[in-house]
Parts: C-alpha cells; sequence; structure tokens
C-alpha cells in the first residue's frame, strides 16, 4: 500500500462548502441533544419569564422612564431590556456545552477528523441560535400576555418589529461566541457556566436596558450610551415603536440600528477568531 | 522505507515539563506497537503528537507516508483515533453517534447511514442502537468509540489505553477485535500501562519513561534483556527453608533470593523444563515438601523494573493527566 492508496477519504472539492456542511453536522449534532434535554430549555426559559414578571410587577409603579412614571409605559420599555437580556445569557449554555465536550474528549475526537477546522464551534453556536430563537417566542407571547405592545409610543409595522427580532437574534448569535471562547478556555462546564454568566450582569445592568439613564451618575451613563449591549436595546424600542428611548447624543444612541449591527458584527468577527484559535491548539 | 508510523526525535515541553524528549518510533506496516509506560511518561503526549492534535516543538512524523506537520489534513483523512476517554456524545444513540462521525469524515449521509449499521453490528452493538449512549455500560461505551475509531476502515489507528477502566471479560472482548483489525492489514500504536495487555496484542513493544524510549524490542527480547528463566519454590515448612535454600544453589546460576513469609524461594537458572524435573527429585530426595514449585520467565514488570530501577507505578490519574498538558 503506497501513501497515495492510504488516503482513502476524497478531500473535499470546496472549503466552504465542507465548512457549511460539517457545521451542520454539529448543529444537528447539538439540536439533537437539546432535545433531549427538555428541562435545559425549560430552565433556560423560566428566569426570563421571571424577570418579565418581578420587573413589570415589583418595579412598575415606581420607576420614572422620561418624565413619566406610569406601570404600563415601564411595562413597555422594559421588555426590549428583558429581551436583549435573555439573548445574551445564551453565552452560558453555549460556553457549558463547548467546555463538556472538551472535558468529554469530544473535542479530542472532532479535532482528528478531516472535518472543517471551525465547524464544531460553528456548529454549536447554530443550535444555540435555534434555541435563543425559541426562547424568544415563547418571551414574546408572555409579554404580550402581561400587557406589552408595540407601537404605544408612536406607530410602527410588522416589518420593523421583525427587524427588532432580527437584531436581537444576532445580538445573541454573537455573545455565544464569546461563550465559545470561555468554554474553550475553562476546564469545566461548572467554570464554563459561572464565568459565562457573572460578567453578564454588569453589562447588562449598566445599560439602558432597565432604567432611563438619564438618572446616571454622567460617567455611568457614558459607559451605558457606549455599552454594546445598549446599542441593540435602543434599536429594538426603536422599531418597537416603545417609550423610553434615550435622547443621548452618544453616536450609538443616535444611530442605534447601525450601532447594534456594527457592535455585534465586530463582537462575531473578533471572538470567533479567536475561539478558533484556541480550538486548533486545544489540549483537553 | 520508513514504516506506517514513524517518528524521530519528537520533542514536547509543557512549561518546565518535558513530555517528550526525543522519541523516535518506527511501526512497520501491518504491525502493533505497544507503548508501554506509566503515567506521565509522555504515551498521551506522543499519541497526540502523531495524531495531529499537538504540534511537537521539534521532530519529524510520518504517518501512511503522510508528512504529519506538513500535511495534517491529509493524516487525518487515513488514521483514527480511539482515545483515553469514549469520546461518544452520550445523549445520541449510538447509531448517530457513528453516522455523526462518517460524516465528518466527509461520508454522503446515505454512506454514513450503511457503515453505522454495519459497524454495530460487528461491534455486537446493534440491540443498542437506538438508545442513547448514556444507558450504555463502560464497554458498550468503548466498543462505540473504537466503532468511531473505524468508520473509513483508516490504514493506521491510533489508541490510548483502550482497555483502562474495563473489567477483565470486557477488555477481553476488546483485544479480540484488536487482533481481527490488525490481521486485516491495519497498522496500529497502542498505549497501555498493563504489562499483560502489551505482551498480549503487541509485535514490538517501546518502553517509554520520562518522555524517553528506554528500550524496545519483541516481549521476548525484553525479558531476555532481563535475564533468563527462574525457578521458584514454595516450602511447606518453615524449617525447610535452609536446607531447600542449600538444594537451590546447587542448580542455579546466581544467589538465592527466600521470601521468608511466603515460604517462598527464587534461584536464576538455566536448563529449563528438565533442571525443574532435577530440582524436584533433589528436594524430595531431603524429605522437603513443597506447595508449590515452578520455572518462571520475567515478566514485563521485571523488564520494566531493570530497565527503569522503579517498578511501574500508576500516578494518580489527576497528576498523569496535568503531565500530559
Amino acid at each position: 500500500m503506497s501513501a497515495l492508496d492510504a488516503v482513502r477519504v476524497a478531500p473535499a472539492t470546496n472549503p466552504v462548502s465542507q465548512s457549511v456542511r460539517d457545521s451542520m453536522v454539529v448543529a444537528k449534532r447539538n439540536l439533537i441533544r437539546m432535545s433531549r434535554i427538555p428541562e435545559m430549555i425549560i430552565y433556560g426559559l423560566i428566569q426570563p419569564i421571571m424577570f418579565v414578571v418581578l420587573f413589570t410587577y415589583v418595579f412598575g409603579g415606581s420607576m420614572q422612564i422620561g418624565s413619566s412614571t406610569s406601570a404600563v409605559d415601564y411595562k413597555n420599555f422594559l421588555m426590549a431590556g428583558i429581551f436583549a437580556q435573555t439573548v445574551t445569557f445564551a453565552t452560558a449554555s453555549s460556553g457549558a456545552g463547548i467546555a463538556d465536550d472538551m472535558h468529554k474528549g469530544l473535542i479530542d475526537r472532532f479535532r482528528s477528523l478531516p472535518m472543517a477546522r471551525g465547524a464544531v464551534l460553528t456548529g454549536r453556536t447554530f443550535a444555540d441560535l435555534v434555541q435563543t430563537a425559541l426562547t424568544l417566542v415563547v418571551l414574546a407571547v408572555v409579554a404580550l400576555l402581561v400587557g406589552w405592545r408595540v407601537g404605544s409610543d408612536g406607530s410602527t409595522d410588522a416589518g420593523r418589529v421583525l427587524a427588532a427580532f432580527g437584531l436581537l437574534l444576532l445580538l445573541g448569535y454573537a455573545f455565544t461566541w464569546i461563550g465559545a471562547l470561555i468554554g474553550m478556555s475553562v476546564r469545566t462546564p461548572e467554570a464554563a457556566t459561572s464565568s459565562g454568566l457573572i460578567w453578564l450582569f454588569p453589562v447588562t445592568f449598566i445599560s439602558n436596558a432597565f432604567v432611563d439613564t438619564s438618572h446616571m451618575t454622567p460617567w455611568l451613563r457614558h459607559v451605558a450610551d457606549w455599552n454594546p449591549f445598549s446599542a441593540t436595546v435602543q434599536a429594538c424600542r426603536e422599531l418597537f415603536a416603545n417609550p423610553g428611548v434615550s435622547p443621548s447624543d452618544a453616536w450609538p444612541m443616535q444611530h442605534p440600528v447601525w450601532a447594534s449591527l456594527i457592535y455585534s458584527a465586530l463582537i462575531i468577527v473578533v471572538f470567533r477568531t479567536l475561539a478558533v484559535r484556541k480550538y486548533r491548539s486545544a489540549t483537553a | 522505507m520508513p514504516g506506517a508510523i514513524y517518528a524521530e526525535g519528537l520533542v514536547k515541553t509543557f512549561g518546565d515539563v518535558r513530555a517528550l524528549d526525543g522519541v523516535d518510533l518506527d511501526v512497520p506496516e501491518g504491525t502493533v506497537l505497544g507503548l508501554l509506560g506509566p503515567n506521565g511518561a509522555g504515551k498521551t503526549t506522543a499519541v497526540r503528537c502523531l495524531t495531529t492534535l499537538l504540534r511537537p516543538d521539534s521532530g519529524s512524523a510520518v504517518v501512511a507516508g503522510i508528512d504529519v506537520l506538513k500535511h495534517p489534513d491529509a493524516v487525518r483523512r487515513s488514521i483514527g483515533l480511539s482515545g483515553q476517554f469514549a469520546a461518544v456524545d452520550e445523549y445520541l444513540t449510538g447509531r448517530e453517534n457513528l453516522q455523526m462521525v462518517g460524516q465528518l469524515y466527509q461520508m454522503k449521509a446515505k454512506a454514513a447511514k450503511a457503515r453505522a449499521v454495519e459497524l454495530l453490528e460487528q461491534f455486537d452493538l446493534a440491540d443498542a442502537a437506538d438508545r442513547p449512549t448514556k444507558t450504555y455500560s463502560g464497554g458498550m461505551r468503548r466498543r462505540l468509540d473504537l466503532a468511531a475509531a473505524l468508520v473509513v476502515s483508516p490504514p493506521v489507528m491510533f489508541m490510548d489505553e483502550p482497555t483502562t477502566g474495563l473489567d477483565p471479560r470486557n477488555r477481553q472482548l476488546l483485544w479480540e477485535v484488536i487482533k481481527r483489525l490488525v490481521s486485516g492489514g491495519t497498522t496500529l500504536l497502542l498505549t497501555t500501562q498493563y504489562l499483560e495487555e502489551a505482551d498480549h496484542l503487541a509485535h514490538e513493544i517501546a518502553v517509554v519513561d520520562h518522555g524517553h524510549v528506554i528500550a524496545t524490542g519483541t516481549s521476548d527480547q525484553l525479558k531476555a534483556r532481563t535475564g533468563g528463566e527462574r525457578v521458584e519454590v514454595v516450602v511447606h515448612e518453615r524449617e525447610d527453608i535452609p536446607t531447600a535454600s542449600e538444594v537451590l544453589r546447587g542448580f542455579g546460576k546466581g544467589g538465592t533470593t527466600v521470601e521468608d513469609h511466603m515460604r517462598k524461594l527464587t534461584v536464576p537458572v538455566t536448563g529449563g523444563a528438565k533442571l525443574l524435573a532435577e530440582v524436584i527429585r533433589e528436594l524430595d530426595t531431603r524429605g522437603i515438601e513443597i506447595d508449590d514449585i515452578g520455572l518462571r520467565r520475567p515478566t514485563l514488570d521485571d523488564v520494566f523494573l531493570s530497565l527503569t530501577g522503579h517498578v511501574a507505578e500508576v500516578k494518580d490519574e489527576e497528576n498523569g493527566k496535568e503531565a500530559v498538558k
């Protein structure tokens, strides 16, 4: 047998189509997995639903949005923030999933196969995106049930509402790449879950998600205005025509849709590069 | 011409630890090399370098005729790897796991499906094919892992401690599978801490310690290096030990070792079974009652001891893992 005979598996014709195909195989694997652990999805839903209910009824009457202290206005203000926070929490599950694969030796197996180098992580992030989309649908229904309405502060249309959900999914997808990097960097799934969540609290709270930033001290407000997370929240409020769109002069607050797109794209490029590099040299 | 697995001067360091300190290997096509050594000796690191998972700091390696450092992708198409852990997705069924691996080896979905059926049959997993693998026993999971490594019938296989943690029955089963595989022409590099396993499966053994290959040869050659055979006697009465010792001295080629508490005497000899018969006759003549007597050949444990100066100690799992990181 010569060296040439040894290569029995035909090399893929096109690296891009191979990459897409491999990513889909891995995404399918992760989706099957998720469907067999339904409790993960359920628990993933309980937290945002709890946030919707608690924030609406506990904070609802005491929050000032612009010049209004009405509970109805706060409810309509709040939802964009909760949606955005929820999609970023996918970071933890994607990180934990990848850390688990490392831990169990699956990453080694994948790395010894003639498959596209980014496919394991891309497949995982695709599967997480599907889960995020499902979560968003359920959450939107709950939000409607507690009285959230789009167009409450002006007019909007279905296209704008869908665009807002598109931005949310893009943000969630970008954050799963941060999770992928965390998952590749820590040793245990437990560490990935906690390190995937802890930093999300300051990121989502020092923002316009739950309060009107005009009541913050100036330096904190500055941070909040430039927080990538705030851009998506602001964009959603604008597209939903919900109250509380921040009148700040900061560029991301003035052009929130563009800012949201640019931030998410930037996060994907940076963290995908770092995570895939880490994957290539991973040692379990 | 170099063998199906060939390595020269592989070095890999992790911080201060020199996990591989110039490893040379040459495995002729169709044979089995047993890489034998304690945890932390560098076995896993060697496998990881040869399977493209890890880039060595220096040295070169050729697997299935392909340069590992220059064409890692081509190497990955020609090898199968079964690592230390059964790397299967526990929430997927056996069938789904094998199909996924097949597709990632770039098989078409239909071909991957057919191959999965074949392998499940061959590895005696057909009945469990549609159960999630977390319901499998350790032995079944190991078999599935091995099946996954064989999806494309790779010409070169690597197995890192394939039977660690298996009960004797499953170990036997796995040994049978490995033998069948090798008789089909596959070249195999197998790491193990079990001296018996290397003895049983490998055509050639490379003993590794502290990142070096400290000896290579067939099992018999290695044993011959440690010295020949010896006679072991267990006497029935403790007071017979001095007399027995005197008898053995007459036949032996060296000093007699006495393990008092076990009433066991050992002496190196040459002369085989014929000599053993004479020893028995002589002991009988002197009226010494014996519980056990035998001609023992050195075990690989003895080999390891004489080569390294220490027994093949098994460090605890965590330390072993640290050392290969």
